[in-house]
């Protein structure tokens, strides 16, 4: 029993309370010290993370690289870990993206530059601010390295409860991570705002998850009753499958739902979304990459293994709902985001149709789709964290999150403007960009079972050109604004976040076959467990991009 | 022990009178407690004032870590539970539930009395350090005489034996076998209490009005549960819970007198609904709450803390006892009522708490809809249904109480500053307290890796196979209501800003500091690594009949 997955995990936790333990940092050599070791972590995360991707072997068995732990016997808990592909890959995903939210944040959360005259008396009256100020840069990145633990784990689970603890407990260092850090760019109502978004962020997710919890116990109840006192994901997918463990369709139906419900929210599936704007918008740019390129990953992620794995005739029976949900979120999103004034919001909105895509590879039960959708996840969020990213460099740079307060930044910062061009070419999913080849996947796969909900999805691409275009030209083009006349271009900072995020993109968008290889079995092993084939084409379909074929 | 027949003074052709035999070793926890109540008042009596209050605290400590021990010896011969006993001719049982519940009320306890001897937090009174209640409690509030007792630097340190007598009480309670013994353990816990509550140094007007309230209705209560114990001695002819049990069953149907009685289901139902509404009121379940947030937010914060845990985990483990020992023949006739007054406890006491502006009140009416959720295990009706309460009693009552001894660390001029508003901006003025408050709170609110979270799969879990999924959707979405004011709490103190002349955290003396390091250790291990204590409760979890 190798040691390498829990090791992924306890990395990043350990770093988050070593981070949280060190110094108050009152100079900046303090700060700069917190902030490094926290980056360190990171890293050393993202090394063993790869290295757990690398020794996955896509032709051997499903979970690999097991490890299991005696937690809470009396409910037949044990923390068991274990990586298939789609794991692998995520966690990787996950791994690479915290460095950069990291040197993406770095002043993030320094104190404000505000005259802070009175000095810590002993015994005088100790301003409010002070001893908040103080270890602001210690919280934030210890919170950020708390998250990333408890996604990994989500990612890693192999036992429903461990997974649903860690969904659940991943809400509170990201409900402060909201809240206790915004962008500067709001005005003096932004702290109220701000708390709204996160207790918004916090309420929606949790109410998903207790619905969860009473189908979690639910699901574990039914087995007791059959003799699998056990949340061991394995065993009960296994006992599932072939029938050993049988649940009712009522009973079937009603953890579905609330499993889905959950996962639902987290995505998030239009009409749960609302919370998703509210928090990106009010959150700092690292933030909000982190809560729609990682955390709500595992939503999606947790849609594929625990949905379709323990409850597959239903997730047939609802798959024509959840595809019609996700449809409306496709174009909902995109409309809504045409409208935004607010560069963030529109980001948000994006995403929002982004994961109608992601969702809707899921349910249309078709490798394709599904290895789409996963692909999907990837490539979402690479190039929304490049997007978001400079997108957050800009409204530092100005103070401002309205597109309007902007114009012709790339006559005075041409790389910036370089870079926004590449994350926003990507979300319009320009071909020879990574979210092409998985938005064309899904799209396919869609198309082959549920031609109509196929055909209206591509106006999702439509009207991604148009945001994405529009928000380009409003910004970048025309006159210089006042207020961007003296905006310097990226720092080395800042490129050293960008540069290997559009890198990767433009890497996985011609040459995708280590992911689609890593992916492709997990994805097959999957669809066998809701008993879905692909359909029959009906006339030969041309070769799929992206090595598909093997 | 052997008994001692004691004959009759009159002539000796009267029938001797057997001496009731009594274990006093396997007592011996009660018995403790109870000598170490009577030796406070001695001290009271006999010992110079300025060393009393050093001297009630160590006794107080010591009589409770002792009486521990005695707890912890007692399972460990008891070979995990299996050798469970009737003591005091019947009238005591000597099982898991009641070794587990003592247990848990001892450590209640010595977390309590630690709060209670804080002497860092009040200005100092006459030049002596100040605790949490009344420099005299028989003075008029407000009056000279009461001025004179401050002055004079008087307090209150009958506090300790008073609270010992109710931990005695307490420990009687879940293990009392007969009505008679149950209401007797009821009463010695409760009238401590009730003069307890009275007992504030600050804000003594409302001190005192909590403590007529808690009296008053206390005294309602008991009365309901006394007529229901004669209704129910009328119905079996007997107050022990094995026979009352008997006969429900109809195993113990021999004499014509029982025969005739046990068709009068009148008899029985009504007295099993008067005995619940006197346990319901202890347990503060709606209908039966309302006394709860005048009492709560009057009482001495330390004595809230102490009755929130410590009466919840008596009143449920005599709860417990009399639903499983006595009335499980009669399942299908409480079960229905008992199903709705949990939701009505979850609901309203979520929705309430939603409104409160008032840090103790809001604790109140959580603990409230708490009662709820353990109600829903109560209502399994299966062996986890008992390990599943027994552990959340454990759960619950460190997480109360280390959330009350933070509620006394938040002062100002006036004493603790219990109005939510004066707590905005916390986290940013003692970040160190305001994240540990945030914790108790995230464990009431039932999020993963707490206690709050392993108690409530707990319950929940025991319900649904008790068949009563509708139950825990209830649970799951008052939950949700929960979370609301629980989180709202903690937007208030992390992301708001302080305001101008708000209080300050004063700092403890090691006495709350341990209380409350006391309460974070449970809460996190219970939460983090529970097998141990779940373990413990299910092998607990076996009624002695």
């Amino acid at each position: 029993m190798s040691a390498l997955l829990s090791a992924t995990c306890a990395v990043p936790a350990a770093g988050a309370v070593l981070t949280a333990a060190l110094p108050a940092g009152t100079t900046g050599a303090r700060r700069r010290t917190t902030k490094l070791v926290a980056l360190g972590v990171s890293a050393l995360t993202l090394v063993l993370a790869a290295v757990a991707a690398i020794r996955f072997d896509p032709h051997g068995d499903r979970y690999q690289l097991t490890e299991s732990y005696s937690w809470i016997r009396s409910f037949g808990i044990t923390f068991s870990l274990g990586v298939d592909g789609i794991g692998a890959v995520l966690a990787l995903l996950t791994a690479v993206l915290v460095p950069m939210v990291m040197l993406a944040s770095w002043h993030d959360a320094d104190p404000d530059p505000t005259p802070d005259a009175a000095p810590v008396g002993t015994d005088g009256p100790v301003d409010p601010g002070t001893i908040e100020r103080r270890r602001r840069t210690q919280g934030f990145f210890a919170l950020i390295l708390a998250v990333e633990a408890m996604v990994v784990v989500s990612f890693y689970a192999t036992d429903v409860f461990v997974f649903y603890v860690f969904f659940e407990a991943m809400l509170i260092p990201m409900y402060f991570l909201i809240g206790g850090f915004g962008d500067r760019a709001g005005g003096p109502e932004s702290a109220r705002q701000r708390s709204y978004a996160a207790v918004k962020f916090l309420l929606y997710n949790l109410l998903g998850g207790l619905v969860m919890l009473a189908a979690v116990i639910g699901l574990y109840v039914i087995a007791q009753e059959q003799g699998f006192g056990t949340f061991d994901l394995r065993t009960l997918t296994s006992a599932i499958a072939d029938g050993r463990l049988q649940l009712s369709g009522t009973a079937e139906k009603a953890l579905f739902l609330g499993f889905f419900f959950a996962f639902a929210v987290k995505a998030p599936l239009w009409p749960l979304h609302t919370w998703l704007p509210n928090a990106m918008g009010e959150a700092t740019a690292g933030t909000a990459v982190l809560i729609t390129a990682v955390v709500d990953k595992v939503g999606t992620f947790a849609m594929l293994r625990f949905c379709l794995g323990l409850f597959p005739h239903a997730s047939k029976t609802f798959a024509p709902a959840i595809l019609v949900l996700s449809l409306i979120g496709i174009v909902y999103g995109a409309l809504l985001a045409v409208g935004q004034k607010d560069i963030k919001r529109l980001v948000a909105y994006a995403s929002i149709s982004h994961f109608g895509f992601i969702i809707m590879g899921i349910f249309a039960l078709t490798s394709q789709g599904q290895s789409g959708a996963t692909l999907y996840m990837v490539n979402h969020g690479l190039s929304t964290a490049a997007w978001m990213l400079v997108a957050g460099f800009l409204i530092s740079r100005r103070g401002s999150r309205l597109i309007a307060d902007y114009g012709g930044v790339q006559k005075v910062a041409p790389v910036l403007a370089g870079t926004f061009l590449i994350g926003s070419l990507a979300t319009l999913s320009l071909p020879g960009l990574a979210p092409f080849v998985s938005e064309f996947l899904v799209l396919v796969g869609t198309f082959a079972r549920y031609p109509v909900i196929g055909i209206v999805a591509t106006f999702g691409i439509v009207l991604a050109a148009l945001y994405a275009l529009l928000l380009y030209q409003r910004t970048m083009t025309g006159p210089v604004k006042e207020g961007v006349r003296a905006m310097p271009d990226l720092k080395a900072r800042e490129l050293a976040v960008v540069a290997p995020l559009v890198a990767l993109t433009v890497l996985l968008g011609v040459y995708p076959k280590p992911l689609t290889d890593l992916v492709n079995p997990s994805v097959n092993a999957t669809l066998s467990q809701v008993h879905e084939t692909d359909p029959a084409p009906a006339h030969p379909v041309a070769a799929t991009p992206g090595g598909e074929q093997k | 022990m052997n008994a001692t027949a004691v004959l009759a003074a009159a002539g000796g052709n009267t029938p001797s009178i057997p001496a009731p035999h009594i274990e006093y070793g396997r007592l011996s926890p009660m018995l403790v407690v109870f000598g170490v109540a009577v030796a406070g008042i001695l001290v009271e009596a006999f010992v110079p004032r300025r060393y009393r209050h050093w001297t009630q605290v160590t006794l107080a400590l010591a009589g409770l870590i002792g009486a521990f021990v005695a707890v912890v010896v007692l399972a460990v011969q008891s070979h995990g539970f299996t050798r469970i006993d009737l003591l005091a001719m019947e009238s005591v049982a000597l099982d898991g539930p009641a070794l587990f519940l003592q247990g848990v009320i001892l450590l209640a306890s010595v977390v309590a009395v630690l709060t209670y001897a804080e002497r860092k937090l009040e200005p100092k009174a006459g030049g002596l350090p100040a605790d949490a209640f009344a420099a005299q409690a028989a003075a008029t509030p407000g009056g000279e005489q009461e001025r004179a007792a401050v002055r004079a630097g008087f307090a209150t340190t009958e506090v300790f034996p008073l609270t010992m007598f109710a931990v005695g009480g307490m420990l009687l309670f879940p293990a009392a076998n007969d009505l008679l013994t149950m209401f007797v353990a009821l009463e010695v816990f409760s009238l401590p209490l009730y003069l307890l509550c009275a007992l504030a140094r600050r804000r003594r007007l409302l001190s005192q009005e909590a403590a007529v309230k808690y009296f008053l209705l206390g005294a309602f209560a008991s009365a309901f549960f006394l007529f229901g114990t004669a209704l129910l001695y009328g119905y079996a002819g007997s107050v022990k819970l094995g026979d009352i049990g008997d006969v429900i069953s109809g195993k113990a149907m021999t004499t014509p007198a029982q025969l005739a009685s046990t068709r009068s289901d009148v008899l029985v139902l009504t007295g099993l609904a008067m005995l619940a509404v006197g346990l319901l009121f202890k347990v503060a379940a709606v209908p039966f709450h309302s006394w709860t947030p005048d009492v709560y937010q009057g009482a001495p914060t330390p004595v809230t803390g102490f009755m929130a845990a410590a009466t919840k985990v008596a009143a449920f483990g005599a709860f417990l006892r009399l639903f499983y020992v006595a009335f499980p023949g009669l399942r299908l006739d409480w079960r229905p009522v008992m199903w709705g007054v949990a939701i009505l406890t979850m609901v309203v006491g979520a929705v309430l708490a939603v409104t409160q502006q008032d840090v103790k009140r809001l604790l109140a009416y959580s603990s409230v809809a708490h009662a709820g959720f353990i109600l829903t295990g109560v209502i399994a009706v299966n062996k986890q249904g008992i390990s599943s309460v027994l552990f959340y009693l454990l759960a619950y009552s460190f997480v109360t109480l280390g959330a009350f001894a933070v509620v006394t660390l938040v002062r100002d001029s006036k004493g603790e500053a219990t109005h939510l508003s004066s707590w905005a901006g916390l986290g940013r003025r003692s970040p160190l307290v305001a994240a540990v408050f945030a914790l108790f709170l995230l464990a009431f609110a039932g999020i993963p890796l707490t206690s709050g979270f392993t108690g409530k799969f707990a319950v929940f879990q025991a319900a649904a196979s008790g068949g009563a999924t509708p139950l825990v959707i209830v649970g799951v979405l008052s939950s949700a209501v929960a979370a609301f004011f629980y989180i709202r709490v903690i937007v208030l103190m992390f992301f708001s800003d302080p305001q101008p002349g708000g209080p300050t955290v004063a700092i403890p003396s090691a006495f709350t500091a341990t209380a409350i390091g006391v309460g974070v250790l449970v809460t996190l291990g219970l939460g983090l690594l529970p097998q141990y204590f779940l373990d413990l409760a299910s092998k607990a979890s076996l009624f002695v009949r």
